[in-house]
């Protein structure tokens, strides 16, 4: 008779919390983008999906006027944009707290994240990133490498978007 | 689930990610307080509830935002073509031609 071994202890993925950092949403028409660009010291990239990431700092593009744009600090940001605000009229607010951000990484972390995402993420370039639906929930997921991810939650959604992941953590574990 | 291409995202994606949101090319009158109770009335609820091409908004909601039209087939469910919010229609012989 042949008996199939699981190992039940190896992790398949991995979900950790991340501390918080500051978290922006600007948006600004395209004719005020290189001024703002020039203002807050990072290049604001130009297609839905591509990312810059310049001292600490990151930027993805989430829509044709929408950036989000993390920092490591909020002060000195919002400071940048605000002197260029009568040039290039603009709206940024702070919202670091309104998400929490996960990492997600290990060797199944394409089937935890096809298991409520309906994006084909398998076919999402390194580097890049994009707003979606996580079963219900909006997130924006951002592709670190082949296996690791972030994930930006809606803290509210967070108890829910973590009871999925813990449950298809728990049947991929058990090789389902 | 169908698979809705974005003409901002420039993305082919799932249906998920988007909200439908009524026919599209419909234009507020300009002057409201003019019209006839009927003519408010039509502009408000009466839409063409087509057997075949209609034209439609859709909305990248857990996206890129944005609304944008859409030409769906309503009895097979295809999507003909799909373009920028305030452009015209498509002349839907060329698209339905590229499509074959």
């Amino acid at each position: 008779m042949n008996t199939q071994k699981h190992d039940f202890t190896a992790a398949p993925v991995q979900i950790e919390e991340l501390a918080p950092a500051a978290r922006f949403s600007l948006r600004v028409r395209p004719d005020g983008r290189a001024a703002l660009a020039q203002a807050l010291g990072l290049d604001l990239p130009g297609g839905i999906g591509d990312r810059t990431a310049d001292g600490g700092r990151e930027a993805l593009c989430l829509g044709p006027d929408e950036w989000l744009i993390l920092a490591p600090e909020a002060a000195p940001l919002a400071k940048a944009a605000a002197s260029v605000y009568a040039d290039a009229p603009h709206s940024l607010t702070e919202i670091s707290d309104r998400e929490i951000t996960l990492r997600l990484s290990g060797p199944q972390v394409l089937d935890l994240l096809a298991s409520c995402c309906p994006r084909d993420v398998e076919a999402m370039p390194e580097g890049r990133g994009c707003r979606t639906v996580y079963d219900s929930a909006t997130v924006t997921l951002w592709r670190d490498g082949p296996t690791e991810f972030r994930m930006d939650v809606w803290r509210s959604f967070l108890p829910h978007v973590l009871g999925l992941m813990a449950l298809t953590k728990a049947e991929l574990q058990a090789g389902l | 689930m169908l698979l809705i291409h974005c003409p901002y995202c420039e993305e082919t994606l799932p249906e998920a990610e988007f909200a439908y949101a009524g026919e599209a090319h419909i234009a507020r009158p300009a002057d409201p307080s003019t019209l006839s109770d009927e003519e408010w009335r039509d502009f408000l609820f009466i839409r063409t509830n087509a057997r075949g091409t209609h034209f439609e908004r859709w909305r990248h909601i857990h996206g890129c935002g944005r609304f944008f039209n859409a030409a769906r087939d309503t009895v097979s469910d295809r999507f003909l073509t799909t373009y920028k919010a305030g452009k015209a229609r498509p002349d839907l012989s060329a698209v339905k031609e590229a499509a074959e």
